[in-house]
Protein backbone atom coordinates (compact mmCIF):
# COMPACT_ATOMS: atom_id res chain seq x y z
CA UNK A 1 0.00 0.00 0.00
CA UNK A 2 2.80 2.40 0.94
CA UNK A 3 4.46 1.56 -2.32
CA UNK A 4 1.36 2.57 -4.33
CA UNK A 5 1.20 5.91 -2.52
CA UNK A 6 4.89 6.50 -3.17
CA UNK A 7 4.50 5.66 -6.85
CA UNK A 8 1.45 7.89 -7.21
CA UNK A 9 3.28 10.75 -5.53
CA UNK A 10 6.38 10.42 -7.64
CA UNK A 11 4.98 9.29 -10.98
CA UNK A 12 1.30 10.28 -10.82
CA UNK A 13 1.77 13.17 -13.19
CA UNK A 14 3.64 11.00 -15.70
CA UNK A 15 0.86 8.40 -15.53
CA UNK A 16 -1.80 11.00 -16.21
CA UNK A 17 -0.62 13.70 -18.56
CA UNK A 18 3.02 14.74 -18.66
CA UNK A 19 6.48 13.38 -17.88
CA UNK A 20 7.83 16.91 -17.41
CA UNK A 21 8.52 18.00 -20.96
CA UNK A 22 6.03 16.22 -23.22
CA UNK A 23 2.62 14.57 -23.28
CA UNK A 24 2.70 11.12 -21.63
CA UNK A 25 0.67 8.43 -19.97
CA UNK A 26 -3.10 8.51 -20.10
CA UNK A 27 -3.25 11.78 -22.08
CA UNK A 28 -0.96 10.34 -24.75
CA UNK A 29 -3.01 7.13 -24.94
CA UNK A 30 -6.25 9.09 -25.32
CA UNK A 31 -4.73 11.44 -27.90
CA UNK A 32 -3.54 8.45 -29.95
CA UNK A 33 -6.95 6.82 -29.61
CA UNK A 34 -8.83 9.96 -30.64
CA UNK A 35 -6.64 10.65 -33.68
CA UNK A 36 -6.63 7.08 -34.97
CA UNK A 37 -10.37 6.65 -34.43
CA UNK A 38 -11.10 9.96 -36.19
CA UNK A 39 -8.88 9.20 -39.19
CA UNK A 40 -10.19 5.63 -39.33
CA UNK A 41 -13.81 6.83 -39.28
CA UNK A 42 -13.38 9.46 -42.00
CA UNK A 43 -11.65 6.97 -44.31
CA UNK A 44 -13.91 4.02 -43.54
CA UNK A 45 -17.20 5.59 -44.66
CA UNK A 46 -16.24 5.97 -48.35
CA UNK A 47 -14.37 2.65 -48.19
CA UNK A 48 -17.47 0.89 -46.82
CA UNK A 49 -19.52 2.32 -49.68
CA UNK A 50 -16.89 1.04 -52.12
CA UNK A 51 -16.83 -2.35 -50.32
CA UNK A 52 -20.50 -2.99 -51.11
CA UNK A 53 -20.26 -1.71 -54.70
CA UNK A 54 -21.56 -4.22 -57.26
CA UNK A 55 -18.49 -3.53 -59.41
CA UNK A 56 -15.76 -6.06 -58.56
CA UNK A 57 -12.99 -3.66 -59.57
CA UNK A 58 -14.15 -1.20 -56.90
CA UNK A 59 -15.01 -3.63 -54.10
CA UNK A 60 -12.10 -6.01 -54.75
CA UNK A 61 -9.23 -3.73 -53.67
CA UNK A 62 -11.14 -2.72 -50.53
CA UNK A 63 -11.76 -6.38 -49.73
CA UNK A 64 -8.04 -7.08 -50.13
CA UNK A 65 -7.15 -4.16 -47.86
CA UNK A 66 -9.48 -5.23 -45.04
CA UNK A 67 -8.50 -8.89 -45.50
CA UNK A 68 -4.79 -8.18 -45.09
CA UNK A 69 -5.15 -5.70 -42.23
CA UNK A 70 -7.63 -7.83 -40.30
CA UNK A 71 -5.67 -11.02 -40.93
CA UNK A 72 -2.35 -9.83 -39.49
CA UNK A 73 -1.52 -8.63 -35.96
CA UNK A 74 -1.39 -4.89 -35.41
CA UNK A 75 2.01 -5.35 -33.74
CA UNK A 76 3.46 -6.67 -36.99
CA UNK A 77 1.87 -3.84 -38.95
CA UNK A 78 3.52 -1.42 -36.57
CA UNK A 79 6.87 -3.21 -36.92
CA UNK A 80 6.62 -3.03 -40.72
CA UNK A 81 5.78 0.67 -40.69
CA UNK A 82 8.10 1.73 -37.87
CA UNK A 83 11.29 -0.31 -38.28
CA UNK A 84 10.62 -1.97 -41.65
CA UNK A 85 9.91 1.03 -43.87
CA UNK A 86 12.51 3.19 -42.19
CA UNK A 87 15.18 0.55 -42.87
CA UNK A 88 14.68 1.07 -46.61
CA UNK A 89 17.40 3.19 -48.19
CA UNK A 90 14.98 4.72 -50.70
CA UNK A 91 12.72 6.03 -47.92
CA UNK A 92 15.54 7.65 -45.97
CA UNK A 93 16.80 9.32 -49.17
CA UNK A 94 13.56 11.30 -49.49
CA UNK A 95 13.65 14.20 -46.98
CA UNK A 96 9.87 14.29 -46.58
CA UNK A 97 9.43 10.54 -46.05
CA UNK A 98 12.52 10.47 -43.85
CA UNK A 99 11.08 13.17 -41.59
CA UNK A 100 7.74 11.36 -41.37
CA UNK A 101 8.95 7.82 -40.67
CA UNK A 102 11.68 8.88 -38.25
CA UNK A 103 9.04 9.88 -35.69
CA UNK A 104 7.67 6.93 -33.72
CA UNK A 105 4.43 8.81 -33.13
CA UNK A 106 3.73 9.24 -36.87
CA UNK A 107 4.37 5.57 -37.59
CA UNK A 108 2.19 4.48 -34.68
CA UNK A 109 -0.63 6.74 -35.76
CA UNK A 110 -0.40 5.52 -39.36
CA UNK A 111 -0.48 1.85 -38.29
CA UNK A 112 -3.37 2.41 -35.83
CA UNK A 113 -5.45 4.44 -38.29
CA UNK A 114 -5.01 1.92 -41.12
CA UNK A 115 -5.82 -0.97 -38.76
CA UNK A 116 -8.94 0.46 -37.16
CA UNK A 117 -10.10 1.73 -40.57
CA UNK A 118 -10.05 -1.83 -41.91
CA UNK A 119 -12.21 -3.15 -39.05
CA UNK A 120 -14.55 -0.14 -39.16
CA UNK A 121 -14.97 -0.49 -42.92
CA UNK A 122 -16.20 -4.07 -42.51
CA UNK A 123 -18.57 -3.05 -39.68
CA UNK A 124 -20.10 -0.26 -41.75
CA UNK A 125 -20.21 -2.35 -44.95
CA UNK A 126 -22.07 -5.09 -43.07
CA UNK A 127 -24.65 -2.60 -41.85
CA UNK A 128 -25.07 -1.03 -45.30
CA UNK A 129 -25.83 -4.50 -46.70
CA UNK A 130 -28.44 -5.02 -43.97
CA UNK A 131 -30.42 -1.91 -44.93
CA UNK A 132 -34.05 -2.98 -45.47
CA UNK A 133 -34.56 -3.23 -49.24
CA UNK A 134 -37.92 -1.47 -49.00
CA UNK A 135 -36.25 1.73 -47.86
CA UNK A 136 -33.88 1.71 -50.80
CA UNK A 137 -36.62 0.93 -53.30
CA UNK A 138 -38.78 3.70 -51.89
CA UNK A 139 -35.91 6.17 -52.19
CA UNK A 140 -35.31 5.12 -55.79
CA UNK A 141 -39.03 5.52 -56.51
CA UNK A 142 -38.72 9.08 -55.23
CA UNK A 143 -36.15 9.63 -57.95
CA UNK A 144 -33.14 10.05 -55.64
CA UNK A 145 -29.74 9.86 -57.26
CA UNK A 146 -27.27 7.32 -55.92
CA UNK A 147 -25.44 10.04 -53.96
CA UNK A 148 -28.64 11.38 -52.41
CA UNK A 149 -29.75 7.83 -51.63
CA UNK A 150 -26.58 7.20 -49.65
CA UNK A 151 -26.57 10.62 -47.99
CA UNK A 152 -30.20 10.68 -46.92
CA UNK A 153 -31.25 7.05 -46.51
CA UNK A 154 -28.52 4.44 -46.31
CA UNK A 155 -25.71 6.10 -44.36
CA UNK A 156 -27.76 7.73 -41.56
CA UNK A 157 -29.48 4.44 -40.86
CA UNK A 158 -26.44 2.17 -41.33
CA UNK A 159 -24.13 4.27 -39.16
CA UNK A 160 -26.70 4.29 -36.36
CA UNK A 161 -27.21 0.55 -36.49
CA UNK A 162 -23.43 0.12 -36.50
CA UNK A 163 -23.12 1.89 -33.15
CA UNK A 164 -22.97 -1.23 -30.90
CA UNK A 165 -20.30 -2.93 -33.05
CA UNK A 166 -18.49 0.36 -33.49
CA UNK A 167 -18.25 0.87 -29.74
CA UNK A 168 -16.60 -2.57 -29.49
CA UNK A 169 -14.07 -1.54 -32.10
CA UNK A 170 -13.27 1.69 -30.23
CA UNK A 171 -12.67 -0.24 -27.00
CA UNK A 172 -10.48 -2.78 -28.79
CA UNK A 173 -8.57 0.12 -30.31
CA UNK A 174 -7.99 1.57 -26.84
CA UNK A 175 -6.55 -1.80 -25.85
CA UNK A 176 -4.41 -1.85 -28.97
CA UNK A 177 -2.88 1.55 -28.20
CA UNK A 178 -0.88 -0.23 -25.47
CA UNK A 179 1.63 -1.46 -28.08
CA UNK A 180 2.57 2.15 -28.93
CA UNK A 181 5.47 1.96 -26.47
CA UNK A 182 7.28 -0.43 -28.83
CA UNK A 183 7.65 2.55 -31.17
CA UNK A 184 8.97 4.75 -28.31
CA UNK A 185 5.67 6.64 -27.88
CA UNK A 186 5.37 7.59 -24.17
CA UNK A 187 1.89 6.17 -23.67
CA UNK A 188 0.38 4.80 -20.46
CA UNK A 189 2.08 1.41 -20.71
CA UNK A 190 5.47 3.02 -21.45
CA UNK A 191 5.19 4.98 -18.21
CA UNK A 192 4.21 1.81 -16.35
CA UNK A 193 7.20 -0.05 -17.79
CA UNK A 194 9.56 2.78 -16.86
CA UNK A 195 8.17 2.83 -13.31
CA UNK A 196 8.53 -0.96 -13.17
CA UNK A 197 12.19 -0.83 -14.12
CA UNK A 198 12.84 2.08 -11.76
CA UNK A 199 11.10 0.65 -8.67
CA UNK A 200 10.79 -3.14 -9.29
CA UNK A 201 7.24 -2.80 -7.94
CA UNK A 202 5.76 -4.67 -10.92
CA UNK A 203 2.33 -5.34 -9.52
CA UNK A 204 1.80 -1.73 -8.43
CA UNK A 205 3.31 -0.21 -11.60
CA UNK A 206 1.27 -2.28 -14.06
CA UNK A 207 -1.74 -2.46 -11.75
CA UNK A 208 -2.03 1.32 -11.76
CA UNK A 209 -1.97 1.32 -15.57
CA UNK A 210 -4.57 -1.46 -15.63
CA UNK A 211 -6.88 0.54 -13.35
CA UNK A 212 -6.54 3.60 -15.58
CA UNK A 213 -7.22 1.60 -18.76
CA UNK A 214 -10.25 -0.03 -17.14
CA UNK A 215 -11.62 3.37 -16.08
CA UNK A 216 -11.38 4.62 -19.65
CA UNK A 217 -13.19 1.50 -20.87
CA UNK A 218 -15.99 2.05 -18.36
CA UNK A 219 -16.25 5.70 -19.39
CA UNK A 220 -16.41 4.70 -23.08
CA UNK A 221 -19.08 2.08 -22.38
CA UNK A 222 -21.13 4.73 -20.56
CA UNK A 223 -20.64 7.24 -23.37
CA UNK A 224 -21.69 4.81 -26.09
CA UNK A 225 -24.71 3.74 -24.07
CA UNK A 226 -25.83 7.37 -24.02
CA UNK A 227 -25.21 7.66 -27.76
CA UNK A 228 -27.26 4.53 -28.39
CA UNK A 229 -30.09 5.84 -26.25
CA UNK A 230 -30.12 8.97 -28.37
CA UNK A 231 -29.54 7.63 -31.88
CA UNK A 232 -30.96 4.12 -31.62
CA UNK A 233 -34.11 5.09 -29.73
CA UNK A 234 -36.21 3.77 -32.63
CA UNK A 235 -34.79 0.27 -32.12
CA UNK A 236 -35.45 0.06 -28.35
CA UNK A 237 -38.08 -2.41 -27.21
CA UNK A 238 -41.17 -0.34 -26.81
CA UNK A 239 -43.05 -0.02 -23.53
CA UNK A 240 -46.80 -0.32 -23.93
CA UNK B 1 14.98 -16.39 -50.65
CA UNK B 2 15.08 -16.45 -46.84
CA UNK B 3 18.90 -16.25 -46.90
CA UNK B 4 19.42 -19.20 -44.61
CA UNK B 5 16.95 -17.94 -42.00
CA UNK B 6 14.31 -20.46 -43.08
CA UNK B 7 14.84 -22.94 -40.19
CA UNK B 8 14.85 -20.12 -37.60
CA UNK B 9 11.58 -18.74 -38.92
CA UNK B 10 10.07 -22.23 -39.20
CA UNK B 11 10.88 -22.99 -35.56
CA UNK B 12 9.46 -19.58 -34.58
CA UNK B 13 6.25 -20.35 -36.44
CA UNK B 14 6.04 -23.75 -34.76
CA UNK B 15 6.52 -22.02 -31.37
CA UNK B 16 3.71 -19.57 -32.15
CA UNK B 17 1.37 -22.38 -33.22
CA UNK B 18 2.15 -24.45 -30.11
CA UNK B 19 1.58 -21.43 -27.90
CA UNK B 20 -1.70 -20.56 -29.61
CA UNK B 21 -3.06 -24.12 -29.47
CA UNK B 22 -2.08 -24.72 -25.83
CA UNK B 23 -3.46 -21.32 -24.83
CA UNK B 24 -6.65 -22.15 -26.72
CA UNK B 25 -7.01 -25.41 -24.77
CA UNK B 26 -6.44 -23.58 -21.48
CA UNK B 27 -8.85 -20.80 -22.45
CA UNK B 28 -11.55 -23.27 -23.51
CA UNK B 29 -11.31 -25.12 -20.19
CA UNK B 30 -11.33 -21.89 -18.21
CA UNK B 31 -14.21 -20.63 -20.33
CA UNK B 32 -16.30 -23.75 -19.68
CA UNK B 33 -15.55 -23.54 -15.96
CA UNK B 34 -16.26 -19.79 -15.93
CA UNK B 35 -19.56 -20.20 -17.79
CA UNK B 36 -20.63 -22.97 -15.40
CA UNK B 37 -19.77 -20.66 -12.49
CA UNK B 38 -21.72 -17.76 -13.99
CA UNK B 39 -24.76 -19.98 -14.48
CA UNK B 40 -24.47 -21.83 -11.17
CA UNK B 41 -26.86 -21.37 -8.29
CA UNK B 42 -24.12 -20.10 -5.98
CA UNK B 43 -24.03 -16.32 -5.60
CA UNK B 44 -20.35 -16.39 -4.67
CA UNK B 45 -19.35 -18.28 -7.84
CA UNK B 46 -21.51 -15.97 -9.98
CA UNK B 47 -19.88 -12.86 -8.55
CA UNK B 48 -16.37 -14.27 -8.85
CA UNK B 49 -16.89 -15.25 -12.48
CA UNK B 50 -18.52 -11.91 -13.34
CA UNK B 51 -15.65 -10.04 -11.70
CA UNK B 52 -13.09 -12.14 -13.58
CA UNK B 53 -14.61 -11.51 -17.01
CA UNK B 54 -15.27 -7.80 -16.40
CA UNK B 55 -11.78 -7.08 -15.09
CA UNK B 56 -9.89 -9.04 -17.73
CA UNK B 57 -11.96 -7.72 -20.61
CA UNK B 58 -11.55 -4.10 -19.61
CA UNK B 59 -7.74 -4.17 -19.37
CA UNK B 60 -5.59 -4.44 -22.54
CA UNK B 61 -4.09 -7.90 -23.21
CA UNK B 62 -0.56 -6.58 -23.15
CA UNK B 63 -0.99 -4.89 -19.76
CA UNK B 64 -2.48 -8.06 -18.24
CA UNK B 65 0.32 -10.06 -19.82
CA UNK B 66 3.08 -7.90 -18.36
CA UNK B 67 1.29 -7.63 -15.01
CA UNK B 68 0.93 -11.40 -14.69
CA UNK B 69 4.37 -12.16 -16.11
CA UNK B 70 6.27 -9.96 -13.67
CA UNK B 71 3.99 -10.43 -10.66
CA UNK B 72 3.88 -14.21 -10.97
CA UNK B 73 7.68 -14.28 -10.97
CA UNK B 74 7.88 -12.03 -7.92
CA UNK B 75 5.24 -14.04 -6.09
CA UNK B 76 7.11 -17.23 -6.94
CA UNK B 77 10.35 -15.67 -5.69
CA UNK B 78 8.69 -14.84 -2.36
CA UNK B 79 7.40 -18.39 -2.15
CA UNK B 80 10.73 -20.05 -2.93
CA UNK B 81 12.53 -17.67 -0.56
CA UNK B 82 10.05 -18.47 2.18
CA UNK B 83 10.44 -22.21 1.57
CA UNK B 84 14.21 -21.83 1.40
CA UNK B 85 14.47 -23.14 -2.17
CA UNK B 86 16.55 -21.83 -5.06
CA UNK B 87 14.89 -19.25 -7.32
CA UNK B 88 12.77 -20.79 -10.06
CA UNK B 89 12.62 -18.71 -13.25
CA UNK B 90 9.29 -18.86 -15.01
CA UNK B 91 9.75 -20.07 -18.56
CA UNK B 92 8.42 -17.41 -21.01
CA UNK B 93 6.59 -20.14 -22.93
CA UNK B 94 4.71 -21.33 -19.84
CA UNK B 95 4.05 -17.71 -18.89
CA UNK B 96 2.71 -17.03 -22.37
CA UNK B 97 0.35 -20.02 -22.30
CA UNK B 98 -0.87 -19.21 -18.79
CA UNK B 99 -1.44 -15.49 -19.38
CA UNK B 100 -3.09 -15.95 -22.80
CA UNK B 101 -5.21 -18.74 -21.32
CA UNK B 102 -6.33 -16.57 -18.42
CA UNK B 103 -7.08 -13.57 -20.66
CA UNK B 104 -8.99 -15.44 -23.35
CA UNK B 105 -10.69 -17.66 -20.78
CA UNK B 106 -12.64 -14.53 -19.85
CA UNK B 107 -13.78 -14.01 -23.43
CA UNK B 108 -14.69 -17.69 -23.78
CA UNK B 109 -16.66 -17.54 -20.52
CA UNK B 110 -18.98 -14.96 -22.06
CA UNK B 111 -19.21 -16.92 -25.32
CA UNK B 112 -20.11 -20.16 -23.56
CA UNK B 113 -22.53 -18.48 -21.18
CA UNK B 114 -24.56 -17.19 -24.12
CA UNK B 115 -24.39 -20.56 -25.86
CA UNK B 116 -25.45 -22.56 -22.78
CA UNK B 117 -28.44 -20.29 -22.35
CA UNK B 118 -29.41 -20.75 -26.00
CA UNK B 119 -30.04 -24.50 -25.57
CA UNK B 120 -33.79 -25.02 -24.90
CA UNK B 121 -34.42 -26.00 -21.27
CA UNK B 122 -37.03 -28.56 -22.23
CA UNK B 123 -34.39 -30.73 -23.89
CA UNK B 124 -32.32 -30.85 -20.69
CA UNK B 125 -35.38 -31.71 -18.65
CA UNK B 126 -36.30 -34.42 -21.15
CA UNK B 127 -32.79 -35.86 -20.88
CA UNK B 128 -33.03 -35.94 -17.09
CA UNK B 129 -36.43 -37.57 -17.40
CA UNK B 130 -34.82 -40.30 -19.50
CA UNK B 131 -32.64 -41.06 -16.51
CA UNK B 132 -29.37 -39.65 -17.87
CA UNK B 133 -26.69 -38.73 -15.38
CA UNK B 134 -25.61 -35.05 -15.32
CA UNK B 135 -22.45 -35.97 -17.25
CA UNK B 136 -24.49 -37.78 -19.90
CA UNK B 137 -26.83 -34.80 -20.22
CA UNK B 138 -23.82 -32.56 -20.75
CA UNK B 139 -22.09 -34.83 -23.24
CA UNK B 140 -25.08 -36.00 -25.27
CA UNK B 141 -27.52 -33.08 -25.22
CA UNK B 142 -26.04 -29.84 -23.92
CA UNK B 143 -22.53 -29.84 -25.41
CA UNK B 144 -23.26 -30.77 -29.06
CA UNK B 145 -25.99 -28.14 -29.33
CA UNK B 146 -24.16 -25.53 -27.30
CA UNK B 147 -21.23 -25.83 -29.71
CA UNK B 148 -23.36 -24.70 -32.63
CA UNK B 149 -24.24 -21.48 -30.83
CA UNK B 150 -20.75 -21.01 -29.45
CA UNK B 151 -18.85 -21.63 -32.67
CA UNK B 152 -19.04 -18.13 -34.20
CA UNK B 153 -17.84 -16.68 -30.88
CA UNK B 154 -15.10 -19.30 -30.54
CA UNK B 155 -13.96 -18.51 -34.06
CA UNK B 156 -13.78 -14.79 -33.38
CA UNK B 157 -11.90 -15.32 -30.12
CA UNK B 158 -9.46 -17.68 -31.79
CA UNK B 159 -8.71 -15.19 -34.57
CA UNK B 160 -8.11 -12.44 -32.00
CA UNK B 161 -5.97 -14.74 -29.86
CA UNK B 162 -3.79 -15.84 -32.79
CA UNK B 163 -3.02 -12.19 -33.41
CA UNK B 164 -2.40 -11.60 -29.69
CA UNK B 165 0.34 -14.27 -29.72
CA UNK B 166 2.47 -11.73 -31.63
CA UNK B 167 2.76 -9.84 -28.33
CA UNK B 168 4.52 -12.63 -26.43
CA UNK B 169 7.81 -11.75 -28.12
CA UNK B 170 7.67 -8.67 -25.86
CA UNK B 171 7.97 -10.93 -22.79
CA UNK B 172 10.95 -12.68 -24.39
CA UNK B 173 9.61 -15.71 -26.22
CA UNK B 174 11.35 -16.77 -29.46
CA UNK B 175 8.19 -16.83 -31.54
CA UNK B 176 7.74 -16.04 -35.21
CA UNK B 177 7.93 -12.28 -34.56
CA UNK B 178 11.25 -12.57 -32.71
CA UNK B 179 12.62 -14.94 -35.39
CA UNK B 180 11.73 -12.66 -38.30
CA UNK B 181 12.99 -9.55 -36.48
CA UNK B 182 16.31 -11.30 -35.74
CA UNK B 183 16.56 -12.42 -39.36
CA UNK B 184 15.77 -8.88 -40.51
CA UNK B 185 18.41 -7.33 -38.28
CA UNK B 186 20.98 -9.96 -39.27
CA UNK B 187 20.46 -9.56 -42.98
CA UNK B 188 19.71 -5.79 -42.84
CA UNK B 189 16.41 -6.51 -44.59
CA UNK B 190 14.00 -5.65 -41.83
CA UNK B 191 11.23 -4.61 -44.22
CA UNK B 192 11.28 -7.88 -46.15
CA UNK B 193 11.35 -10.10 -43.07
CA UNK B 194 8.56 -8.14 -41.37
CA UNK B 195 6.47 -8.82 -44.46
CA UNK B 196 7.34 -12.51 -44.10
CA UNK B 197 5.96 -12.44 -40.54
CA UNK B 198 2.78 -10.78 -41.80
CA UNK B 199 2.43 -13.40 -44.55
CA UNK B 200 2.80 -16.25 -42.03
CA UNK B 201 0.08 -14.77 -39.81
CA UNK B 202 -2.15 -14.19 -42.83
CA UNK B 203 -1.71 -17.84 -43.81
CA UNK B 204 -2.62 -18.99 -40.28
CA UNK B 205 -5.75 -16.82 -40.11
CA UNK B 206 -6.82 -17.89 -43.62
CA UNK B 207 -6.50 -21.59 -42.78
CA UNK B 208 -8.39 -20.94 -39.53
CA UNK B 209 -11.22 -19.26 -41.42
CA UNK B 210 -11.58 -22.27 -43.74
CA UNK B 211 -11.42 -24.71 -40.82
CA UNK B 212 -14.02 -22.78 -38.84
CA UNK B 213 -16.38 -22.71 -41.82
CA UNK B 214 -16.07 -26.49 -42.05
CA UNK B 215 -16.67 -26.91 -38.29
CA UNK B 216 -19.68 -24.62 -38.56
CA UNK B 217 -21.20 -26.90 -41.22
CA UNK B 218 -20.40 -29.96 -39.07
CA UNK B 219 -22.17 -28.65 -35.96
CA UNK B 220 -25.10 -27.27 -37.96
CA UNK B 221 -25.97 -30.78 -39.22
CA UNK B 222 -29.69 -31.31 -38.94
CA UNK B 223 -30.54 -27.65 -38.51
CA UNK B 224 -33.02 -26.41 -41.07
CA UNK B 225 -32.45 -22.91 -42.33
CA UNK B 226 -35.40 -20.79 -43.39
CA UNK B 227 -35.30 -19.57 -46.98
CA UNK B 228 -35.16 -15.81 -47.08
Amino acid sequence: MNQIIAIVQEYGQAYLWSDGYRLSGLAMTLWLLLLSIAIGFVLSVPLAVARVAPNRFISGPVWLYTYVFRGTPLYIQLLIIYSGIYSLESVRAQPLLDAFFREGFNCTLLAFALNTCAYTTEVFAGMIRETPHGEIEAARAFGMSRFTLYRRIILPSALRRALPSYSNEVILMLHSTSIAFTATVPDLLKVARDVNSATYASFEAFGLAAVLYASVVFALVWLFRRCERRWLAFLQPRAH
Amino acid sequence: MLQGYGPLIASGTWMTLQLALLALAAALLLGLAGASARLSASRLLQTLAAGYTTLIRSVPDLVTMLLLFYSLQIALNHLTEWAGLAQIDIDPFVAGVVTLGIIYGAYFTETFRGAFQAVPRGQLEAAVAYGMTPWQVFRRVLFPQMMRFALPGIGNNWQVMIKATALVSIIGLSDVVKATQDAGKGSLQLFFFSLVAAAIYLAITTVSTLLLAWLGRHYAAGVRKAEL
